[in-house]
């Protein structure tokens, strides 16, 4: 309920000068229009030397002919007539101050978005935010996947800051991007993920379009998903990344989800996975991870692959890849793209969403890429142009910084040896610690639980099986920040800790339920 | 496994995708680029050239770059430098000592320069309005009604330009105004309007801002060219700093593309006006929350970039310089083209090239002579007859100059 009622008393000196013309003017219109005529009392704007005229007059007739009061009804009286405002209608310049002694109506400020309510805080982002806030020195920050050496610290990789220094040497300039993105870095992220000789690239079948990292290549492949499959279903693994269902949601795509995770065995359940797909309507898209599933980092093996490729053919469904890890699972760049290759050798047209947010450390810059692999080279140029055409009105050209680090890291043969070197670095650190911990666990645990599943898990994430309140406790008791499904990453996690999370994980397992 | 046949049945996924057709201002330039022409012009996109028909780093920017170039930047310092780049942009927009900006009643974020602050912002609206249109000024850049409509708002355009006078056409304007429904949402280009380089005076805006406050409208202003129409930045935001005190709670998408020259690193930012702090910190999150859909964060390259112009005071003080020389440049440029095409006693009114103001001539020419000045002189410009002053030099001025005359001459 709108009230046009505040008191003049409240405003600063110069703010009741303006308000007050503007009371008056504003007040003059009302009266105006419920007489029904069409010119204003006042239409003209004085200036700045009757200023003092102004305030006389909008002094004097403000409590001499301008009382307004609400009356039972909510409605207002301006003189013998009344008003009613509704909300959506509210005038933003009527504000809703004190009500309590009613003397005079003043314009100041509302707002349009008086219902905007807080939108909750992302999960995976508000534990990071929770972790800083927290002052306990044994404090432990597995949230989000974002890879830290053994002493805790971000990564900058070193190809990337020679690649960065080459450029600043270059002194290149920064003109727009083509819509598609650097031409350069499309070339080298196709080849990266498929592999140069394969067919797909040499037959000019894929369509690639520089995005703004997964997030920002995955909405793209939601747009064109629901403008040219309106109606069409996503399917997506049961867990999945938490913005997944955000990205599908906002781009009007519908989705359901597929059987993955199996809290019995902490492992995949693929009868049930292959089952839903199955059950889905012909022509579903379905989203996989390539490697590294986040969040359980478990990963079908080759075999189970070849049986969802079959299935999602039978069912004449579309995969979706979103390969955000890919080096980062196994350490070898070639092996992580496994799934992918597989499913292109099978002549399937399919959907690849990348990331360098993870392999090369570039997470702030926003550098990603969305794959469309057509049956044919035509076809692969028109979806290219439908893609610009939904990046345009969404920002219409891609940033340049990091798409230019990939296309010189990738792109040169010395930096992407270095390349592989480090990458193979990063994920060995990990698997490193993903042994210490399973040690930690065993020689800790003496319930006799099976622990391997840390072991068979791959990437940055373990899936704990730890609950949401077992979670918590690991938070409130231990200072160890994680995602409430039970993720932990082990990117956060240094051989030092290992001993220590060993004892949370296991305090929150057995005596916490 | 499955048969050969099975794959087969699957071809054609895309059979059911056409062509996009390119785009109008992008697509002149590709057009450009393949032309092997030695006398070629390209006056299609807004990017900045020097007289040497080159683009342009600003030395402010290789600063900066030097500052932080192979620096073990902490992705964890993404937030902070986020919060500089919005608590300096909106100084920009709405004045250092701006009340909005002192109390913190605004809800601002970094994004993808004005393509994706404007983008941020129809989202948003339709989220909190959805049954609103939103108005243009016609004619507005192409990309504004694919913005909007990608965001499912209904859009619509009021009266701006006067193909005549190649001026305002201020009484339509005002028309348009009045006859909205109340409570309409409104995009205004506060200066150096593209495509037409028609800027309402001072004293217009404030009939504009009153209007709008008696019809309780919503303003948002797409700031993409602040410094380059007067040379001036506090000047150029003259209309935001007059709709601010007149207590409209508006909205602004502000781009470092032009001004900073930093069009490949997609920098910007959008703000929107709340009534008290509270609001500012609901709408923010809600802005956020769109953002994660669809990008989950900006670029933090053109971001350190700019923060780090325009927080050390020697380094914005060149920037500030940098802006007026880029400004006074196409100022010149403009001055020589109508001086050109005069002494050439062309039989047409060139006034409007030195009138419209900012990096965009509308010069009135049809879409058949504009088709001409491509084909026959590989000069390239987009269909509406905007030129780009920014890509006119001292070298091809002449060139322009005859050629626009050739296409215009028997009129």
């Amino acid at each position: 309920m709108s009230h046009l009622i505040a008191s003049l008393n409240d405003l600063d000196p110069l703010s009741k000068v303006l308000t007050g013309f503007d009371l008056f003017r504003h007040s003059a219109l009302f009266i105006n229009k419920r007489n029904n005529h069409s010119k204003l009392i006042c239409n003209h704007r004085p200036s700045m030397t009757s200023t003092s005229t102004m305030l006389s007059l909008a002094s004097a007739s403000l409590t001499a002919s301008l009382s307004v009061h609400e009356n039972l009804k909510g409605r207002l009286k301006l003189g013998g007539g009344s008003l009613s405002f509704k909300k959506e209608k509210a005038n933003p310049f009527i504000n809703t101050k004190s009500f309590s002694r009613i003397s005079m109506v003043a314009a100041i400020k509302v707002s349009r978005f008086e219902g905007v309510t807080m939108a909750p805080p992302d999960p995976i982002l508000g534990v990071s935010e929770a972790f800083k806030a927290d002052n306990d020195e044994k404090k432990l920050n597995l949230g989000v996947g974002a890879y830290r050496t053994e002493e805790l610290q971000p990564y900058v990789l070193n190809v990337v800051k020679k690649a960065e220094n080459l450029m600043v040497e270059r002194g290149e300039n920064k003109e727009y991007l083509p819509i598609e993105g650097l031409a350069a870095f499309n070339k080298v992220t196709a080849e990266l993920l498929f592999g140069a000789s394969n067919p797909v690239i040499k037959e000019q079948r894929v369509a690639t379009v520089q995005g703004l990292s997964g997030t920002g290549s995955l909405r793209l492949a939601a747009a064109l998903i629901e403008r040219y499959f309106p109606g069409a279903k996503v399917l997506i693994s049961s867990p999945t990344w938490g913005n997944h269902k955000n990205i599908f949601n906002d781009a009007r795509v519908p989705w359901s989800e597929y059987r993955y995770y199996d809290p019995k065995t902490v492992g995949l359940d693929f009868d049930g996975m292959i089952a839903d797909i199955k059950a889905a309507p012909e022509g579903s898209f379905v989203l996989l991870h390539g490697c590294a599933h986040n969040p359980t980092g478990i990963d079908p093996t080759p075999e189970q692959w070849e049986k969802i490729a079959d299935v999602i053919q039978e069912k004449n469904h579309i995969p979706f890849f979103d390969v955000a890890y890919q080096g980062f699972a196994s350490g070898s760049l070639d092996a992580d793209a496994g799934s992918v290759r597989l499913f292109a050798a099978r002549g399937m047209e399919l959907l690849v969403a990348q990331s360098y947010s993870k392999n090369l450390g570039l997470y702030a810059e926003r550098i990603g890429a969305i794959n469309v692999v057509c049956t044919s080279a035509d076809a692969a140029t028109r979806v290219k142009s439908q893609l610009k055409r939904l990046a345009r009105p969404m920002y219409s050209n891609p940033p340049i910084h990091g798409a230019k680090i990939v296309a010189n890291v990738v792109g040169d043969p010395t930096l992407f040896n270095e390349w592989k070197a480090e990458m193979e670095m990063m994920a060995g650190r990990i698997k490193n610690v993903r042994q210490k911990l399973y040690d930690s666990l065993t020689a800790k645990d003496k319930s006799g639980k099976d622990w391997s599943f840390i072991l068979e898990q791959i990437g940055m994430f373990s899936f704990t099986g730890l609950n949401k309140v077992q979670s918590d406790n690991m938070t409130n008791k231990w200072h160890v920040y994680m995602t409430k499904d039970g993720r932990i990453s082990l990117a956060g996690l240094s051989l030092a800790k290992c001993e220590y999370l060993a004892d949370a994980i296991i305090d929150s397992f057995h005596n916490v339920s | 496994m499955s048969t050969s046949t099975k794959a087969l049945n699957r071809l054609g996924w895309w059979d059911r995708v056409s062509p996009a057709s390119k785009d109008p201002i992008t697509g002149v330039t590709e057009a450009f680029l393949a032309d092997t022409n030695p006398h070629k012009i390209n006056l299609g996109v807004g990017a900045y050239r020097d007289d040497e028909g080159k683009p342009v780093v600003l030395q402010c920017v290789r600063n900066a770059e030097a500052k932080i170039a192979g620096c073990d930047f902490m992705e964890s310092n993404a937030t902070a430098v986020g919060s500089k780049l919005v608590e300096e942009s909106v100084k920009l927009a709405y004045g250092k000592d701006a009340n909005v900006v002192k109390e913190g009643t605004l809800a601002g974020l970094q994004a993808l320069s004005g393509t994706g602050a404007c983008r941020l912002f129809a989202e948003f609206q339709r989220r909190f309005h959805p049954e609103s249109p939103i108005y243009f000024p016609d004619p507005t850049w192409p990309n504004h009604p694919n913005i909007w409509r990608d965001a499912q708002v209904p859009v619509r355009t009021f009266q701006y330009y006067h193909p005549v006078s190649k001026g305002l056409n201020f009484a339509a304007l005002m028309d348009d105004i009045k006859n909205a429904p109340d409570a309409s949402f409104f995009l205004l280009h506060p200066c150096a309007h593209n495509p037409t380089g028609v800027d309402p005076t001072a004293e217009q805006w404030r009939e504009i801002s009153y209007q709008f406050k008696v019809k309780s409208h919503f303003p948002f202003f797409d700031v993409a060219y602040q410094g380059f129409a007067s040379g001036d930045l506090d000047m150029d935001a003259q209309a935001i700093r007059i709709f601010l005190e007149d207590g409209h709670l508006i909205g602004c998408a502000q781009s470092f593309a032009k001004n900073m020259g930093l069009y490949g690193h997609r920098v910007g930012c959008l703000s929107v006006l709340c009534a008290d702090a509270k609001q500012a910190v609901a709408v923010k999150s809600q802005l956020q929350q769109i953002a994660r859909a669809m990008y989950s964060n900006p670029p933090i390259h053109g971001l350190l970039l700019v923060s780090t112009i325009l927080s050390d005071p020697e380094t914005k003080a060149l920037w500030v310089k940098e802006v007026k020389v880029m400004a006074n440049r196409i100022q010149q440029m403009r001055s020589t083209l109508r001086e050109s095409l005069e002494k050439l006693a062309s039989p047409l009114n060139w006034e409007h090239i030195t009138k419209q103001v900012g990096m965009f001539c509308f010069s009135g020419l049809t879409a058949d002579q504009v088709d001409r000045l491509v084909r026959e002189f590989h000069i390239y410009l987009t269909r509406d007859g905007r030129m780009s002053m920014a890509g006119v030099t001292t070298s091809n001025v002449s060139y322009l100059a005859n050629a626009i005359h050739e296409v215009t001459r028997y009129n």
